[in-house]
C-alpha cells in the first residue's frame, strides 16, 4: 500500500517540481544519496552563476546550492562513466541518482546498465547490492528528432534485475522516485519529457507508492485500456470521449513496467472482455506486445475481441513536425481501437 | 603573396554564409519557425573553413550536434539545409533529420551528430574506406571539448592509430562543454597534449586564427593523404551563443561574449589580416557581405515556402531500403 504521508498538506506541482521535491527530501533524510551526471547543477568552473541549468529540464535545480558539489556531482560528458561510477558506489554505501540527460543515450553505456548493474546481485549469489536510480527523458514531442526522443523502456525491461518505472503524472513521480532511491536495485525511472509541465496535487511530506501496483484513472466495464507514461493522459482522454457516447473504459497505469502489475490487468480484462493497449514505443518485440502475450495466454477464456495495440509506427522518430505528429499514438487512434474491440 | 586572392575570397565567403546561416537561424528560432533543438556555430567558423576548404567530395567529414558550419564549409547547399532545419520535404534529409542530424553524402558530409562522441569511430570507418580501396582520400571528424571525454572518441584515437588510419580528428575547444567548463571537465591541463599520447602528432592551434588552422589542417590532411596516418589538432574558439539556441547562458562570466566578440571574433581577425597584409580589399569583401545576406535570405524564404513532408508517404518510407 500506498505510505500515506503524515501531515495533510499538499499543492498543486509540476511534474518537474514532484521530482525536484523527491530527490531533496531524500537527500536531506539520507546522507547516502547522490546525485551525478551531465549538467545536474550547470556551471561548473565557468565564471558565471553556478547551478546555471539544474539538469537541462531544470528538474535538479536548488539541489547544488542545497547539498553542494560533493552530493551533486556535474560530470564530463562520459555516460559509461556515469553509470559505471553510480553502480560501483552503490555497491560501496551510497545511494546514487545518476541522470541521463536523454534516455537514448543508454546506447554509450549499456553495458554498465544490462550487464554490470543489473546482474550483480544474482551472479554474486545474492551477496551484492546496488541501490540505484537512473533518471532519464524519454519519448516524442519535442522535435528533438531520431537521436533524443525514443521510448526505449522495452529493452530494459527485457533485462532480469533492473526495475523499470514510468510516472505518468507528479503525485506518481514523487511517491514513486521516493520508493525507487529506497529499493535496493538498479531502478530505471523513465520521465517523458513532454510532461514536465503538468500538474497535479501533490502532497508536501514524502510518501512511497509501492512498485507493481497499478493506478485505475478511470474505471469502466466495456473495454480495458492499459497505457503507459504519457499516453496514460491521452487514454483518458479517450475514455472521457467515449464515455459521451455511453461507452465504459477501465483505464489502467501500471505506473512500474518491470514489475508489473498483472493481475490488476486480467482482473479488469475478465470483466471488460477487451483490450487496448496504449504505448508510444514500437509494437514488435514492446511492452505492448508483452502485456498482449500475457493476456492471451493468461486470460483467453475472458476476451471477447481480438486485442488491439495502438503504438509508435516501426520507425525512427522523425524530427519534421508533421511526422513526428503522425508517429505519436494520438487520442483519435484510441478512440478507434476501443471502437473496433466494441464491433462498433 | 602567400595566398591566392581567389583562395582567400572563397574562404571569407566561406565563412561569412556559416556566420550570417547561424544568425538568421537564431532569428528564425527565436520566431517559432524552426523547430527543436538547434546549436548555433557563430564565432567557431574559421576552423570548419580552414579544415574543410581543401576536401574534396571524397573525402569524409563527420559531425556534431552543432554542425551547420561544417556542413556549409563542405558544400553543403544552404537552401537545402534550411529546408531540413525547417522539417521540410525537400530539405537535404527530407525533414527527417533536422538540424541535429543534417547529411550530405554526396558532399562527403555523413552527418552532424545528436550523440556526443557519435561522430569519430564512424569516421575512423570512412577512414578504413579509403585505405582499404587504396584511395588518396581522408576521412575528418569534428568533436567538442565535451565529446574529447566520451570513451567512443578515446578508442577511436587508439583504434586509428592502431589502424594508421587516414583521419584528421580536430576537436573545437570552445571552452564549454554545454554549460561545464572544458578546463572542469578535462582533468589534463593539454587536451592536445592527451590526444598526442594516444600515439599520433597533435597540435594546439588557436581557432580564431584562420590562417594558423589552416595550416595546421594542411599538415594533417597531407600526412593522411600520404598514408602516414591520423592526427589530431584541439583548435581553442569561442562560441558566440548558448549550447543551444534559446539558452539563457547563466554560467557565462560578466561581459565574456561582448568581449570575444570585440577580440577574438574570427571573421573579424581575418578581415584584419588580409587588409593590413593588403591581399585583399575591403569593397571585395563588403561585395560578398551583401551576396551572402542575400544568399540566406533567399534560403530562409524558400525554407518557409517548402512544403511539409506528407505523413501518408513519407512517415514510413526508407525505414529499410526497398528492391
Amino acid at each position: 500500500m500506498t505510505t500515506t504521508p503524515t501531515s495533510g498538506t499538499s499543492s498543486l506541482k509540476t511534474y518537474r517540481e514532484a521530482i525536484n521535491d523527491a530527490l531533496r527530501q531524500e537527500m536531506r533524510r539520507d546522507p547516502t544519496v547522490i546525485i551525478l551526471g551531465e549538467e545536474v547543477s550547470g556551471g561548473a568552473g565557468c565564471a558565471g552563476q553556478d547551478d546555471a541549468y539544474g539538469g537541462v529540464f531544470g528538474v535538479t535545480k536548488g539541489l547544488m546550492p542545497e547539498f553542494g558539489r560533493e552530493r551533486v556531482i556535474d560530470t564530463p560528458i562520459s555516460e559509461s562513466a556515469i553509470i559505471g561510477a553510480a553502480a560501483g558506489a552503490a555497491n560501496n554505501g551510497l545511494r546514487p541518482v545518476a541522470e541521463l540527460m536523454f534516455f537514448d543515450f543508454i546506447g554509450v553505456c549499456f553495458d554498465q546498465i544490462f550487464n554490470q548493474a543489473a546482474k550483480f546481485r544474482y551472479m554474486f549469489g545474492g551477496k551484492a547490492r546496488t541501490p540505484m536510480v537512473i533518471r532519464g527523458t524519454v519519448g516524442a514531442g519535442w522535435r528533438a528528432g531520431a537521436q533524443h526522443s525514443n521510448m526505449l523502456h522495452p529493452v530494459v525491461t527485457h533485462i532480469p534485475g533492473l526495475k523499470v518505472v514510468m510516472p505518468s503524472n507528479a503525485y506518481d513521480a514523487k511517491g514513486l522516485l521516493i520508493q525507487a532511491i529506497r529499493d535496493d536495485d538498479p531502478v530505471l525511472f523513465l520521465e517523458h519529457k513532454i510532461m514536465y509541465d503538468l500538474k497535479c496535487e501533490v502532497p508536501d511530506e514524502p510518501y512511497t507508492i509501492p512498485f507493481g501496483e497499478a493506478a485505475f484513472p478511470r474505471q469502466g466495464t466495456d473495454v480495458t485500456i492499459v497505457a503507459i507514461s504519457n499516453m496514460v493522459t491521452r487514454a483518458i482522454e479517450a475514455a472521457d470521449l467515449l464515455a459521451k457516447e455511453g461507452i465504459s473504459c477501465d483505464v489502467i497505469d501500471p505506473r512500474t513496467v518491470s514489475p508489473l502489475d498483472e493481475e490488476s490487468i486480467l482482473e479488469s480484462v475478465e470483466v471488460t472482455g477487451r483490450l487496448v493497449i496504449v504505448d508510444e514505443a514500437h509494437e514488435r518485440c514492446s511492452l505492448a506486445a508483452d502485456i498482449s502475450s500475457i493476456v492471451a495466454e493468461k486470460g483467453f477464456s475472458s476476451l471477447r475481441a481480438p486485442i488491439r495495440k495502438v503504438t509508435a509506427p516501426h520507425a525512427p522518430v522523425p524530427f519534421s513536425p508533421v511526422l513526428e505528429d503522425a508517429y505519436v499514438p494520438s487520442v483519435d487512434r484510441i478512440v478507434n481501437a476501443v471502437r473496433d474491440v466494441l464491433g462498433a | 603573396m602567400p595566398y591566392q586572392p581567389e583562395f582567400l575570397l572563397r574562404v571569407y565567403r566561406t565563412m561569412k554564409t556559416i556566420r550570417i546561416f547561424e544568425e538568421r537561424c537564431i532569428k528564425e528560432f527565436e520566431g517559432g519557425n524552426i523547430p527543436g533543438f538547434v546549436h548555433a556555430s557563430n564565432g567557431q567558423e574559421a576552423i570548419a573553413v580552414a579544415a574543410c576548404i581543401d576536401l574534396t567530395y571524397k573525402d569524409i567529414i563527420g559531425s556534431t550536434h552543432r554542425g551547420h558550419g561544417h556542413c556549409i564549409a563542405k558544400g553543403c547547399d544552404v537552401i537545402g539545409m534550411m529546408k531540413e532545419i525547417m522539417g521540410k520535404a525537400t530539405g537535404l534529409c527530407k525533414g527527417k533529420g533536422g538540424s541535429m542530424h543534417i547529411a550530405d553524402f554526396d558532399k562527403g558530409m555523413i552527418g552532424a551528430n545528436a550523440i556526443v562522441g557519435g561522430g569519430p569511430p564512424l569516421c575512423n570507418g570512412a577512414a578504413l574506406g579509403a585505405k582499404t580501396r587504396g584511395t588518396k582520400d581522408i576521412a575528418m571528424s569534428f568533436s567538442g571539448d565535451g565529446s574529447a571525454n566520451q570513451g567512443t572518441v578515446l578508442e577511436a584515437l587508439n583504434f586509428a592509430a592502431v589502424l594508421k588510419l587516414p583521419h584528421v580528428f580536430i576537436f573545437e575547444n570552445n571552452g564549454y562543454g554545454e554549460g561545464t567548463s572544458a578546463n572542469y571537465a578535462l582533468g589534463c591541463d593539454s587536451l592536445a597534449e592527451r590526444n598526442g599520447a594516444f600515439g599520433m602528432p597533435s597540435e594546439y592551434v588557436d581557432g580564431t586564427d584562420f590562417f594558423a588552422t589552416y595550416e595546421a589542417c594542411q599538415r594533417a590532411i597531407q600526412r593522411a593523404r600520404q598514408g602516414e596516418g591520423p592526427s589530431s589538432i584541439e583548435a581553442e574558439t569561442v562560441r558566440f551563443d548558448g549550447h543551444f539556441i534559446g539558452d539563457p547562458q547563466l554560467y557565462r562570466g560578466k561581459n565574456e561574449i561582448a568581449d570575444a566578440k570585440v577580440n577574438r571574433d574570427c571573421l573579424t581577425l581575418f578581415r584584419n589580416r588580409v587588409l593590413a597584409e593588403s591581399w585583399l580589399q575591403a569593397p571585395d569583401m563588403d561585395a560578398i557581405d551583401e551576396e551572402v545576406e542575400l544568399l540566406i535570405a533567399s534560403a530562409v524564404q524558400e525554407g518557409l515556402n517548402a512544403p511539409d513532408p506528407d505523413p501518408a508517404i513519407d512517415l514510413m518510407a526508407d525505414v529499410y531500403c526497398s528492391y
